[in-house]
């Protein structure tokens, strides 16, 4: 009996790839990976942690790391503080769970509907576009962040709600990844359903959609934390603070370098904040990482 | 009426295809296409954002070049050595872990992998609020506070405002973070590899660990590789906004952590002169594009 447990566990053959179980050889791999992993997450549980310390943890000396006594008075007071403009948190919290739900849908739709023609339709122009947008991949947003202003302001979207979306939805990583997953999807599908008299619309949302449902999570994960985390938008193009998102806010409660009284509430108000946006990042992968390896793996990439 | 057919015709044949792309092509002219065309010709004008841009030429090529000593002095060498340790060295990481993670069966590659990709969520402003308490200058600083409770430090050192330490830290929290959209492409290209190519090459008397890497890992998955190369470049040359966030200003203290980006901003926002920064906008694109030229030469795949 222990014999057969010691080879099964113990054996000199590697497993290699993607094993089905554990294996002594593993062991090396874990004593790699465990603190590494716990030196990656002591920031994130420092956000957690700090989140829930009371004024007298935040500030004692020495430092303590993990929260003795947690308290929610962090978000009250988060909640109920009014920003130097009387705008309430609660408002920013609004705009910028509205500017990203709105931007991820978009973007999912303008992308997908753009993957469909560039990777199932015949055209002219077709391996020109597509070579465009993989340069763009390399595209540094910041780099051109001038006349993207001033192209903005030429349009009139400055102060508006939609210079929160509409910059962002041309997304070209995300086309490139919505392609090459569509391009997996064998032409015979799609030639059965246009003898069938399918139009093009049909296809797109009946045949194509539902069949790319990965793809479209992995893109909706990219959206979703680009346009969540951004406080550009917010800082450059609107001047109107009722416009203006939860990452803008964060950054001014951790920018404006106040001394005394002010210092010590925006410390715990700055972290209960920071696990307010962390937060959804961590559930929304968590939900669909699974999709999101299968994206890249299945003729995702080639 | 002959037009009008043919017309017709070429609605009929491309006309949805390009219904389908529309939208897409439209906010891709609008916000990517004409703003780079625009920082292309803005970079040969003077600008300052009242008047009317004037024409020089290659005025703000020449100054960059002769007469920006801070570009030359500390805005370059950073930015090169920035990359080149952020770059290759963040992908050699995430490549490495990939590898390590597609050793272990899925529950805890799963867990790892999520917790390896977790900073990459954090990004912005949510980090600064981390790392700039644990950097803090102060002894409540923790690695302050972690150094004089061992003895190797007599007084707090002022981390995010010494140049001596900033860059170190920018690059420390940059491959901290650097986990993102191109390590779950490798490892996803790692596990898709059929075991029969192992298996063959351990046939044909391939032995170690290392050869299995360089002969069949790596060569197996070139489009998750250049994918992730690029990802990592763009990630790269972006992360400019990290040193003004750790130190809290822009132009950084003595110029330790000013990368291209932030110089940029630095001529852009703070002096308006957009010219000057369009010109240096448009260096950085080249940059980027030539190094991904070099990527896509190193894994293209032989067609």
């Amino acid at each position: 009996m222990t014999s057969r447990w010691l080879r099964r566990y113990t054996g000199t053959q590697n497993r290699g790839i993607n094993p089905q179980g554990f294996h002594v050889s593993q062991l090396k791999f874990y004593i790699l990976l465990v603190p590494l992993s716990v030196l990656m997450l002591l920031p994130i549980i420092y956000i957690f942690s700090s989140a829930f310390k009371p004024p007298d943890e935040l500030f004692a000396y020495p430092p303590r790391f993990f929260v003795l006594n947690p308290t929610l008075k962090n978000f009250t007071d988060l909640f109920s503080r009014l920003s130097i403009s009387g705008i309430p948190i609660s408002r920013y919290l609004f705009n910028s769970i509205l500017v990203t739900l709105v931007t991820v849908a978009a973007s999912i739709l303008v992308s997908s509907a753009a993957a469909y023609a560039l990777s199932k339709k015949r055209f002219k122009l077709k391996q020109t576009l597509f070579a465009i947008n993989t340069v763009a991949l390399m595209f540094v947003p910041i780099a051109v962040n001038i006349p993207r202003f001033l192209v903005i302001e030429r349009l009139q979207l400055l102060d508006t709600f939609w210079v929160h979306v509409l910059p962002v939805l041309a997304m070209p990583v995300g086309l490139f990844l919505l392609k090459q997953f569509i391009d997996g999807i064998p032409d015979e599908v799609i030639e059965a359903a246009q003898i069938d008299g399918a139009s093009d619309w049909w296809i797109y949302w009946r045949i194509i959609l539902p069949m790319i449902q990965p793809a479209l999570a992995t893109i909706a994960i990219l959206t979703f934390q680009s346009a969540w985390n951004n406080a550009d938008i917010s800082t450059l193009y609107i001047n109107n603070e009722s416009l203006r998102t939860l990452a803008f806010y964060l950054g001014t409660l951790t920018a404006t370098t106040a001394t005394g009284a002010a210092a010590v509430a925006g410390q715990g108000i700055a972290a209960a904040a920071a696990l307010i946006m962390f937060l959804p990042n961590l559930v929304i992968f968590i939900v669909l990482q699974r999709q999101v390896m299968s994206t890249m793996s299945h003729s995702g990439l080639k | 009426m002959r037009i009008r057919t043919a017309f017709r015709a070429w609605l009929y044949k491309e006309g949805s295809a390009y219904a389908f792309l529309s939208a897409y092509a439209l906010l891709f002219i609008v916000f990517i296409a004409v703003p780079v065309a625009a920082a292309f010709l803005l970079s040969f004008t003077f600008f300052d954002a009242i008047q009317p841009p004037r024409f020089i030429g290659l005025g703000n090529y020449i100054s960059l070049l002769t007469q920006d000593d801070t570009f030359m002095k500390y805005v370059l060498s950073n930015t090169i050595q920035f990359a080149v340790i952020v770059g290759p060295g963040g992908y050699a990481l995430a490549f490495l872990l990939a590898w390590v993670l597609a050793q272990l069966p899925r529950l805890p590659r799963t867990i790892f992998a999520l917790i390896l990709y977790s900073p990459s969520m954090t990004a912005g402003v949510a980090m600064a609020v981390v790392w700039k308490t644990l950097f803090s200058g102060d002894q409540t600083g923790y690695l302050n506070s972690f150094l004089m409770s061992l003895g190797l430090l007599a007084e707090p050192i002022q981390w995010l405002q010494s140049p001596q330490y900033l860059m170190t830290i920018m690059i420390v929290v940059t491959l901290w973070s650097s986990m993102g959209i191109g390590f779950l492409a490798m490892l996803a290209g790692i596990l898709d590899i059929s075991p029969e190519l192992y298996e063959a090459a351990a046939i044909d008397g391939l032995s170690s660990r290392w050869q299995e890497i360089f002969y069949i890992t790596i060569p197996s998955m070139r489009p998750q590789m250049l994918f992730g190369a690029v990802m990592s470049l763009v990630g790269t040359f972006q992360a400019g906004a990290i040193g003004v966030t750790l130190s809290g200003s822009n132009p950084t203290p003595q110029y330790a952590g000013q990368l291209i980006v932030n110089h940029i901003e630095d001529y852009g926002f703070l002096r308006y002169e957009m010219g000057y920064a369009a010109a240096v906008s448009v260096v950085l694109l080249l940059m980027v594009l030539f190094f991904s030229r070099l990527a896509t030469r190193l894994f293209a795949t032989e067609s």
